[in-house]
C-alpha cells in the first residue's frame, strides 16, 4: 500500500495535535495533566473569540515578552525567585527558569486587536477571531 | 538545574482534606518556598489567580494554615478547546517548629505570590550569652 502525503510535517502537527486533544478531554475531572512546557496554557472559546488564559506566578512584567504573528503567539520570558542574603532555606518547591513557548491557533486571529492582561500570577491572552475567518450566514433568497 | 534543560511545569498536587467541602471545586497544595532569618520565618506560596481578598492565613495550636479561593465565575461561559492545567482552591498547612508572635504576621500578595512574614516571638529568638 502507497501512502502519500501531501505534506508530512503537517501530517506530523497534525498528530502531535491530536495527541494534545487526547490529553485535553480530561478538563476539571478527576487527573490533572500539568506537565509538558512551562507555562501551562488554558484555550478557551468566548463566543467568536479564542481565549487563552496561562498560569504565570510571580513574573516581573518586564520579564515577559508576548509576540503574535499571523495565527501564532509566542510568550517568552523568566521566572525568578530570589531570597534574601542570610537566611538559611528550609523548602525551596518553586520552579525557575528561562521559558519560550509558542501558540498556534487554528483559526485567523485578528493581530492588532489581541489584549493581553496580567493580573494575579495569571496571563490572559484575549485573540479575537479575525473579521474575514468568521462564518457567515447565508440568506436564502 | 541544567540550565539548558526548558523548564517544566510543576505538577499539582491535590490537597488531602479529611473532611468533604461542601463545594465542588478541587484543591490544590501550592508550591511552597520556605526561609528563616534571625528574626523571622518567610514563607512564599504560588497561588496562580487568587485575588487579594480570597486569601485567609491562620496560626491555631502551631500549626499555620493557609487557604485561597479562586474566584470561578470567569469560567463560566467559555467553552475549552484545549487546556494542559487544572484550575481549583488552595490550601496548605505547615506545623511551625519556633513560636510565632501571631499579631505580627503579615502577608503580601503580589503576582499570584503570597509572601508571609511571621516574626519570632521573643522567647524564641537566639540569644547571644556573653562570657566573662
Amino acid at each position: 500500500m502507497i501512502t502519500a502525503f501531501a505534506d508530512p510535517f503537517d501530517t506530523l502537527f497534525q498528530i502531535q495535535s491530536a495527541l494534545q486533544a487526547r490529553e485535553a478531554s480530561n478538563w476539571l475531572q478527576n487527573h490533572t495533566t500539568s506537565q509538558g512546557p512551562f507555562p501551562p496554557i488554558n484555550v478557551f472559546q468566548q463566543g467568536d473569540d479564542i481565549l487563552a488564559i496561562i498560569e504565570l506566578p510571580g513574573i516581573d512584567k518586564d520579564a515577559l515578552e508576548i509576540q503574535a504573528k499571523d495565527n501564532t503567539i509566542r510568550i517568552s520570558g523568566r521566572k525568578a525567585v530570589a531570597y534574601p542574603i542570610g537566611v538559611s532555606v528550609h523548602r525551596r518547591e518553586r520552579s525557575t527558569g528561562e521559558f519560550d513557548r509558542t501558540l498556534s491557533i487554528p483559526v485567523q486571529i485578528d493581530v492588532d486587536a489581541i489584549k493581553a492582561e496580567y493580573r494575579d500570577g495569571i496571563l490572559t491572552l484575549q485573540l479575537p477571531r479575525s473579521e474575514r475567518d468568521k462564518p457567515r450566514t447565508i440568506q436564502i433568497a | 538545574m541544567d540550565p539548558r534543560q526548558e523548564l517544566q511545569v510543576q505538577k499539582k498536587r491535590e490537597h488531602d482534606q479529611r473532611q468533604e467541602t461542601t463545594i465542588p471545586a478541587r484543591v490544590f497544595v501550592p508550591t511552597a518556598d520556605i526561609y528563616e532569618s534571625q528574626d523571622a520565618l518567610n514563607v512564599v506560596l504560588e497561588m496562580p489567580g487568587v485575588e487579594k481578598g480570597n486569601i485567609d492565613v491562620r496560626v491555631e495550636e502551631g500549626m499555620l494554615k493557609i487557604e485561597g479561593r479562586l474566584d470561578l465565575s470567569k469560567y463560566q461561559d467559555v467553552v475549552p478547546l484545549y487546556t494542559e492545567y487544572n484550575i481549583g482552591h488552595y490550601a496548605r498547612s505547615f506545623r511551625l517548629s519556633s513560636k510565632i508572635d501571631q499579631a505580627k504576621i503579615s502577608a503580601d500578595l503580589k503576582d499570584g505570590v503570597l509572601f508571609l512574614t511571621l516574626p519570632k516571638a521573643e522567647e524564641a529568638k537566639p540569644r547571644t550569652v556573653k562570657v566573662n
